[in-house]
C-alpha cells in the first residue's frame, strides 16, 4: 500500500495545517499515542485525527482483503495486521475511557473553563459520553442517598488525577532546564538537562508538557 | 459509636474479591441515612442552643456530630460509587446481557444506571467513524495468532521465513 493519508495536525500555535502521512507512519503514530496514554496518569489530548485516520486505513485494508484471491498468503498476513492495528486502537481508547470515567468530574471542570484556542482533552465523541456518565451517576447517588441526607451535605466531591505519580520517559528531543520541583520541604528546586535518546524515571507532572509536545515518550 | 453501620457497608464491600458483587445492601443503606437524620437533628437543636443561650460547651459535640455526619456521606458514596464501578466492569466482562446471578444483586436503581451506562457506550462505540463504528469491548487482548496454520508448498515460503514473517510450524 503505497497510497498516503491526510492528517490534520494540531498545531496551537498555527492553527491545523496538512499532514500527509504513509500508512506506516500513521500507525507508528497510533503507537506512540498509545503508550503515552497507557502510562499517563492523566487524560492526554485528544487525538481523533489519529482514530480517523486510522479507521479508514481499516476499512480500506478491509476493502482490499475483499476483492483480494482466496488462498492467497498475503490475505492472512493483512488480516494479521488489521487485527493488530485494531487491538492497538481499541486498547487506546478504552484507556481512554477509563481514565475519562476514573476522573470524570476534573475532566468535565476542565473543558468547561478551557480556555479558547487551547486543544481539548476530549473528542466531541468522548465529551458527549462524559456528560452522560456524570449525570448518569450524578442522578443515582441524588436519587439513591443524597436527596436523603440533611440539606447542608448533598453535594459531593469525587476522585483527581495523581500527577505526582512516576512515570518512566525516554527522550526524543533534548530539552534543556527543566526545572525539578521539590517533593519534601528540605529539598530545593534543581534544573536538568534531558539529553536525547536518554531514559528517566521521574515525576510526571515536572513532565507533562514535553509528553504533549512529542519531545519524550512515556515507556 | 457513630458510623458503625456505614463502615460495615465498606467492609462487606472490601472482602468482595474484584469482579464480585455482592447482594445491595438496602438496609444498611437505610440505616446510614437514618443515623445521619438523628445526628443532624441534635446538632441542629445543639446549634440553636449554643447561640441562644450562649452554651460553648456544646461545641466539641457539635463538631465531633458533624465529622459523623460527613463520615457516613464518604463511606455510602463510596460504597455506592464502588458498586456502580464494579457494574461497569461487567459491561466489560459479560457484555451487554448480565448473567442473573448478578443482575440479582443489583437494587433497581442500579439496573437503570446500567442500562444508561450501556446505551451512552454503544453510542461512543458507534461514532467512531465507518459503517458500524467500532466495538473496543473486543480486542481485550493481543492478537496471539502470530502462527497461522497453512499448507503451502515449501518454495513459496521460503523467502518470507527467511524476511521473519513466516515461521514453519510443525504440526
Amino acid at each position: 500500500m503505497t497510497e498516503e493519508l491526510d492528517l490534520s495536525g494540531h498545531n496551537s500555535d498555527a492553527g491545523s495545517e496538512e499532514v500527509v502521512l504513509t500508512p506506516a507512519e500513521l500507525i507508528e503514530r497510533l503507537e506512540q499515542a498509545w503508550l503515552n496514554e497507557k502510562f499517563a496518569p492523566e487524560l492526554l489530548e485528544s487525538r481523533s485525527e489519529i482514530v480517523e485516520c486510522v479507521m479508514e486505513q481499516l476499512d480500506h485494508m478491509e476493502d482490499n482483503l475483499r476483492r483480494a484471491k482466496k488462498g492467497d498468503l498475503k490475505v492472512s498476513i493483512h488480516r494479521m495486521e488489521m487485527e493488530r492495528i485494531r487491538y492497538v486502537l481499541s486498547s487506546y481508547l478504552r484507556c481512554r475511557l477509563m481514565k475519562i470515567e476514573k476522573f470524570f468530574p476534573h475532566i468535565l471542570e476542565k473543558e468547561k473553563t478551557r480556555p479558547e484556542g487551547e486543544p481539548s482533552s476530549l473528542s466531541p465523541e468522548e465529551f458527549a459520553f462524559v456528560k452522560e456518565y456524570m449525570a448518569n451517576t450524578e442522578t443515582y447517588l441524588k436519587n439513591v442517598a443524597l436527596k436523603h441526607m440533611p440539606p447542608n451535605l448533598q453535594k459531593v466531591d469525587l476522585l483527581r488525577s495523581d500527577l505526582d505519580s512516576y512515570v518512566f520517559l525516554r527522550v526524543r528531543e533534548r530539552q534543556e532546564n527543566i526545572l525539578v520541583e521539590p517533593e519534601i520541604d528540605d529539598q530545593r528546586d534543581y534544573v536538568i538537562d534531558l539529553e536525547e535518546g536518554s531514559q528517566h524515571l521521574i515525576r510526571y507532572k515536572t513532565i507533562a508538557p514535553l509528553v504533549a509536545s512529542g519531545a519524550v515518550q512515556l515507556i | 459509636m457513630f458510623c458503625e453501620k456505614a463502615m460495615e457497608l465498606i467492609r462487606e464491600l472490601h472482602r468482595a474479591p474484584e469482579g464480585q458483587l455482592p447482594a445491595f445492601n438496602e438496609d444498611g443503606l437505610r440505616q446510614v441515612l437514618e443515623e445521619m437524620k438523628a445526628l443532624y437533628e441534635q446538632n441542629q437543636s445543639d446549634v440553636n442552643e449554643a447561640k441562644s443561650a450562649g452554651r460553648g460547651d456544646l461545641i466539641p459535640t457539635i463538631k465531633f456530630r458533624h465529622c459523623s455526619l460527613l463520615r457516613n456521606r464518604r463511606c455510602t458514596v463510596a460504597y455506592l460509587y464502588d458498586r456502580l464501578l464494579r457494574i461497569r466492569a461487567l459491561r466489560w466482562e459479560y457484555g451487554s446481557v448480565l448473567p442473573n446471578a448478578l443482575r440479582f444483586h443489583m437494587s433497581a436503581e442500579e439496573v437503570e444506571w446500567f442500562n444508561h451506562y450501556k446505551k451512552s457506550l454503544a453510542t461512543y462505540m458507534r461514532s467512531l467513524g465507518g459503517d458500524e463504528g467500532l466495538d473496543i469491548t473486543q480486542d481485550m487482548k493481543p492478537p496471539k495468532s502470530l502462527y497461522i496454520e497453512h499448507f503451502l508448498p515449501r518454495w513459496k515460503c521460503e523467502q518470507l521465513i527467511r524476511q521473519g514473517v513466516l515461521e514453519h510450524v510443525l504440526p
